[in-house]
């Protein structure tokens, strides 16, 4: 049995339950079929994979959702071998470069170049068979379409590398690149593709795809329990529907006012957060530390770790250190970003904290102890 | 008697396979974005770069080119320019004539050393095999050289000394001082400039008329705006436009949309955000702006030509803000986060705000 956010993922452009205007515009966008190269972008759980989803479907009819799983190889100049797993139909390949880490280039170079000149040969050959293979518009052989996912991570130089392929290609392939932020994107590559923002969905819309959900499942979703999820998920559709499956296992019937099931790590984050502003010590910082390990031996990335200590932080300081600290972050984020092991950049953040932190707290008890006298 | 058979019977495969090839190749021109449907065939098509065009236009008459280096931003026809001057050159030889490499090719020392050299030394002669006359040297491209390691460009800079005679380097890049000196020497320096807004609204026209898309004035000139001089992102833009709404009327808004840019609303909100001193609601603004999922780039630019021409606060405040923008934009290039970065830059903006008046 699947989970909901699979089993309820729309499959169609018109079935897409938010920006709706949007998915009709895609649909207009693609049909004359010499479409620039597109640049999906927006936060986590927006639907931007299903929105791809659906537009490869419109493009291609129901033959791209047999997918097969491809093991590719790949032989960096250094002569290492890479090995990269590719999602593919006969319409489409999608390829997560960054899974390369920093042979990323390697992928884009060979992985491109390979598909776009095999695709030529391959449509060369099919077209013999006119009419019988082309299926929803007399366009689809001619190129293959390649989703490149989380763009944002990939290294300058496979960006670079990505520029001239773009153009040389483009008869041949059609790129779809998908990312969070386009911050990390080259100016040259945002320069090549049209960009397609697919902002966060509301409080709202998120309510009506719980309550469509819930109805097709046979259950009865009370509307304040609906919109506490709602808030709660921070307006990633995903974690809504991940944290209202997790509910109906714990309890059903719902209920107006149960217990929202938070991620285990979140709940870690947090007690780690608290500890922090409990005490200042040397002792205490070889804890934390110990803790920060272990959320990132669980992959969970470090600037989301980074993000959820200053929200906690925060939440517990005066207005002005507030201020410092959110500064404080960012700075030691950017380090992070440039070194190479984060547990260094986080636990610097922290022992920085502590410091000032202490110190506001040793200024305001003499501060009182004056009042007092 | 037996070549001359096979001279014909090859060229009626000729005939044969381009006969055969025409329509394919005719659809495919249609499936292309417009931006490469309108890329300059020959020099006199590249709009704008007047100085470069008048010195490869004087290489066209007296067959004798310099080592060239074009830098500019993104989308000001560096590419175009010496695939068009290629062409012209060399018309049917350009495939043994033309050493083309970019970022997606192999470019280490080894490839420089090895693959540049073998090109190079290839003999070329001053006739065409039609008997026009042509250059007697070969071309080598390296397209988006900003991305060669300075090793593989100083090993460049030998093979560009040895083989001064049979072959001449065309350098691209987007930040000239990415190469190094010995090199940028060596070079005749082109820039291109961000094309101006009247060439560029000519051009449009022109795509528009072509296209039969009917664009009214508002939106032009909201394409103009967005676009920066960048012909390729102006190009793309009209494409969509027209694309996604064929039959409604394209209004500004459309384009920004299109362009990414942020609402002046949200600007104006943000700053008023800041001005209320207060953290939690900063905190759900900058939040906001992500889940929106605006480019914190884009914010941070908007936000510098809100507080630039800003009249509440005074220069040295000004001054404040802005050198933290700066940081935050060095950061943003690096990989920052986009919320912590705008999030540090609004506290600065706030405390400039709140607490120096
Ligand atoms: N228009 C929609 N209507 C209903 N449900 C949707 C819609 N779009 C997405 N979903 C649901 O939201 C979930 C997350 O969507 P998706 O995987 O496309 O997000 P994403 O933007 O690719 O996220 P990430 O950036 O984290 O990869 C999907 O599993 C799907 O069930
Ligand atoms: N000066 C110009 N005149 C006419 N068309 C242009 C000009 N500059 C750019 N274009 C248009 O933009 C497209 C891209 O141009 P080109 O590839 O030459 O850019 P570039 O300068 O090489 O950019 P990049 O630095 O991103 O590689 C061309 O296909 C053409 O349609
Ligand atoms: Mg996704
Ligand atoms: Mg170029």
């Amino acid at each position: 049995m699947s989970l909901w956010v699979d089993k309820y993922r729309p499959n169609s452009l018109n079935k897409l339950d938010y920006h709706k205007d949007q998915a009709a515009h895609l649909r207009k966008l693609v049909q004359c079929g010499d479409f620039p190269h597109l640049l999906i972008y927006g936060p986590s759980g927006s639907g931007k994979k299903t929105r791809i989803m659906c537009l490869l479907r419109e493009l291609y009819g129901s033959g791209v959702t047999k997918l097969r799983i491809e093991h590719q190889s790949f032989v960096t100049p250094s002569k290492k071998k890479l090995e990269i797993s590719t999602v593919a139909s006969n319409y489409h390949i999608e390829v997560n470069p960054s899974d390369a880490g920093i042979y990323d280039r390697v992928v884009i170079q060979e992985l491109l170049k390979t598909v776009a000149q095999s695709h030529q040969l391959q449509s060369a050959a099919q077209r013999q068979f006119k009419g019988t293979y082309y299926c929803f518009l007399s366009f689809s052989l001619q190129y293959i379409l390649v989703v490149l996912t989380e763009v944002d991570s990939l290294t300058k130089d496979a960006q670079h590398a990505l520029r001239r392929t773009m153009e040389k290609y483009m008869a041949t392939c059609r790129l779809i690149l998908c990312c969070n932020s386009t911050s990390k994107v080259i100016p040259a590559i945002r320069s090549r593709c049209l960009g397609v923002r697919v902002p966060a969905p509301t409080v709202n819309e998120i309510i009506q795809v719980l309550q469509a959900t819930c109805k097709k499942e046979g259950l009865n979703l009370p509307a304040e329990f609906a919109n506490r999820i709602a808030v709660h998920s921070n307006r990633n559709l995903r974690r809504a529907m991940l944290i209202c499956e997790a509910c109906r296992v714990q309890q059903y019937p719902f209920s107006e006012n149960q217990e929202i099931i938070e991620p285990d790590w979140e709940l870690y984050l947090k007690e780690t957060a608290r500890q922090i502003i409990d005490q200042q010590s040397p002792k205490r910082l070889f804890e934390v530390r110990g803790r920060l390990y272990e959320l990132l031996i669980h992959c969970i990335p470090s600037d989301v770790i980074m993000k959820g200590l200053l929200k906690e932080l925060t939440s517990n300081c005066d207005g002005q250190l507030k201020c410092e600290i959110t500064q404080l972050a960012a700075a030691y984020e950017h380090s992070l970003q440039l070194g190479q092991k984060s547990i260094y950049h986080l636990e610097a953040f922290v022992a920085k904290f502590m410091a000032i932190y202490k110190r506001f707290l040793e200024e305001g008890l003499v501060e009182g102890l004056n009042d007092f006298f | 008697m037996q070549a001359f058979l096979k001279g014909s019977s090859l060229s009626k495969n000729d005939g044969e396979t381009s006969t055969k090839q025409k329509p394919s190749s005719e659809d495919k021109k249609r499936l292309e974005p417009w931006v490469e449907k309108y890329r300059p065939k020959c020099v006199d098509d590249v709009a704008y770069q007047e100085e470069v065009v008048a010195v490869l236009k004087k290489s066209l008459k007296d067959l004798e080119l310099p080592n060239l280096l074009f830098y500019g931003p993104p989308g000001t026809g560096k590419t175009s320019t010496i695939l068009a001057i290629s062409k012209e050159l060399f018309g049917d030889m350009y495939k043994t004539r033309i050493l083309e490499l970019n970022a997606s090719d192999e470019r280490g020392i080894s490839v420089v050393r090895e693959k540049v050299k073998t090109f190079a030394q290839l003999s070329a002669s001053g006739v065409r095999p039609d008997g026009r006359p042509c250059p007697p040297f070969k071309i080598v491209i390296l397209d988006e050289a900003d991305s060669m390691t300075s090793a593989a460009q100083a090993a460049l800079r030998r093979t560009m000394e040895k083989e001064t005679r049979s072959t001449r380097f065309c350098l691209i890049c987007n930040y000239v001082s990415r190469i190094i000196e010995p090199i940028t020497s060596r070079c005749a320096k082109f820039r291109f400039k961000p094309l101006s807004n009247d060439i560029l609204e000519k051009r449009l026209q022109e795509i528009c008329k072509n296209e039969g898309l009917k664009f009214n004035e508002t939106a032009m000139k909201a394409v103009l705006e967005t676009s920066e001089g960048d012909m390729r992102k102006a190009i793309t833009y009209l494409q969509s436009a027209g694309r996604l709404k064929p039959d409604e009327i394209i209004n500004a808004e459309d384009i920004c949309e299109i362009a990414g840019v942020v609402p002046e609303d949200i600007i104006t909100e943000l700053m008023k955000v800041c001005n209320n001193n207060s953290y939690e609601k900063l905190e759900s603004a900058v939040q906001n702006i992500i889940l929106e999922g605006y480019s914190a780039t884009q914010v941070m630019n908007q936000l510098h030509d809100t507080i630039v021409t800003s009249d509440d606060l005074k220069d040295s405040q000004k001054s404040v803000i802005c050198e933290r923008l700066a940081v935050c934009d060095k950061r943003l290039m690096d990989g920052a986060d986009e919320y912590l970065q705008i999030m540090d830059l609004a506290t600065v903006i706030m405390a400039q705000m709140c607490n120096a008046s």
